[in-house]
């Protein structure tokens, strides 16, 4: 049976261990609201582009630009978004585990990763796929600058002809307690579909429809990129909030049964000491 | 009073600007390209410029933009602009700081992007240029 200092040692431990994940948890709950509401005031660009695009099918605006050119698949790239930091209970390898899945039929040799977060560079690596490009995952904002780096990057994976599909895996933000992975093929763009009732608006385009689409057209995987980071720091914060939540439970829990038994024990010695005591005494008289 | 309309400008990150106005101005790529209220339905490309604003009160108003687009229908203009700052909220120094960088990169004639580096001058001078009120 453990010892009453030892058991003393223990709660103290948890006790430690209970202010670190309340300090993670808290910390993420405050960025979570940060990265919700950036998430928020990136829509209405989004939507607005989505909304041009479709203006722009729906006039016949084709072109033969060389993001939407539709090749036989030989060598995929994907670009990963996990973390830096762990403690996010399941939120890493759940991203992992879903790219694992979709480069297996590929073979190492025809992946080509481009990494956010420490996370799953670290296992990439490991797995001995190669890494064309690694960035950090930012733990509080997501900067517009690193999204159009990061697309730039892939752009020139594609145009250059050294992948043939982009995909990205990131984690799709619901709510604070529900995240989803979701792989989504970038690369070719496929725009959207044409309106359905293009409306009588005749409009007049400058330059025309076909140059404005291929001006669009990288700033719309800009804007993909960019709102997969988002929603994916989004999400890591969720994760995070969630896991440490209920770690600062099961901790508190700890403590509760762990002060029990520490009071049982001691209660025990006392009881053993009087029993003394009295014994003592009673043998004297 | 002068009519107005709707204009919305956005960018990736937010909402910059959602007002009634009664006139704007804003950088297409074929040049300097006026609005006023009931314009025809419009489609353009936007460059790196100043766009000008005349609110419903006839205050004007000065943002620096790096290029976007921009749709006009049924009275409502809306701009999706890479970037938007206004003429206040500039960095003078900041500003001052890139055209010299850019600068410095354009006259070095090695090992240096110099498309990218006339399109960073550009746009920092032009940001520049909206912070004065020039």
């Amino acid at each position: 049976m453990a010892s009453i200092r030892d058991i003393r040692r223990r709660i103290k431990t948890v006790r430690n261990i209970q202010q670190i994940t309340k300090a993670l948890k808290m910390v993420a709950v405050a960025r979570l609201q940060r990265a919700q509401s950036r998430a928020t005031a990136a829509r209405p660009y989004a939507d607005e582009m989505l909304a041009i695009m479709r203006r722009l099918a729906s006039v016949g605006a084709s072109v033969e630009h060389p993001l939407l050119e539709v090749r036989e698949t030989v060598n995929i790239g994907v670009l990963v978004i996990t973390s830096d930091r762990g403690m996010a209970g399941s939120y890493n390898t759940n991203v992992t585990r879903k790219v694992t899945e979709i480069v297996k039929p590929y073979g190492p040799e025809h992946v080509k990763m481009v990494a956010v977060g420490k996370k799953c560079r670290a296992f990439f690596e490991r797995a001995g796929y190669s890494l064309v490009e690694s960035y950090p995952m930012p733990s509080s904002e997501v900067g517009l600058t690193e999204a159009r780096q990061i697309s730039k990057t892939l752009r020139t994976l594609f145009e250059s002809k050294q992948v043939d599909l982009v995909h990205v895996v990131y984690t799709k933000f619901f709510s604070a307690m529900r995240q989803q992975v979701t792989d989504l093929v970038i690369l070719p763009a496929t725009p959207p579909e044409a309106e359905l009732d293009p409306g009588s608006e005749d409009y007049i385009f400058e330059p025309q429809p076909t140059e404005l689409l291929g001006s669009l057209l990288p700033r719309y995987v800009d804007t993909q990129v960019y709102r997969a980071l988002l929603e994916s720091l989004a999400s890591e914060h969720g994760a995070r909030m969630t896991a440490m939540t209920s770690a600062t439970d099961s901790a508190g829990e700890m403590i509760d049964r762990l002060t029990l038994d520490y009071n049982r024990i001691r209660q025990a010695a006392i009881t053993k000491e009087i029993a003394e005591i009295v014994g003592g005494a009673n043998a004297l008289a | 009073m002068a009519k107005t309309f709707k204009l919305e400008i956005v960018t990736p990150e937010r909402v910059v600007y959602s007002e009634s106005v009664s006139s704007l101005v804003a950088p297409g790529i074929h040049g300097y390209v006026g609005i006023l209220a009931d314009h025809a339905p419009l489609m353009a490309e936007l460059t790196i410029g100043e766009i000008s604003v005349t609110d419903a009160q006839g205050q004007e108003q000065h943002i620096a933009t790096a290029g976007g687009f921009m749709q006009v229908s049924e009275n409502a203009v809306r701009i999706l602009a890479d970037t938007a700052e206004f003429g206040h909220e500039i960095d003078v120094d900041r500003a001052q700081q890139s055209v010299q960088r850019a600068q410095d990169r354009l006259r070095k004639s090695e090992g240096v992007d110099h498309t990218r580096a006339q399109v960073s001058l550009l746009r920092a001078m032009n940001r520049l240029r909206v912070a004065r009120g020039q």
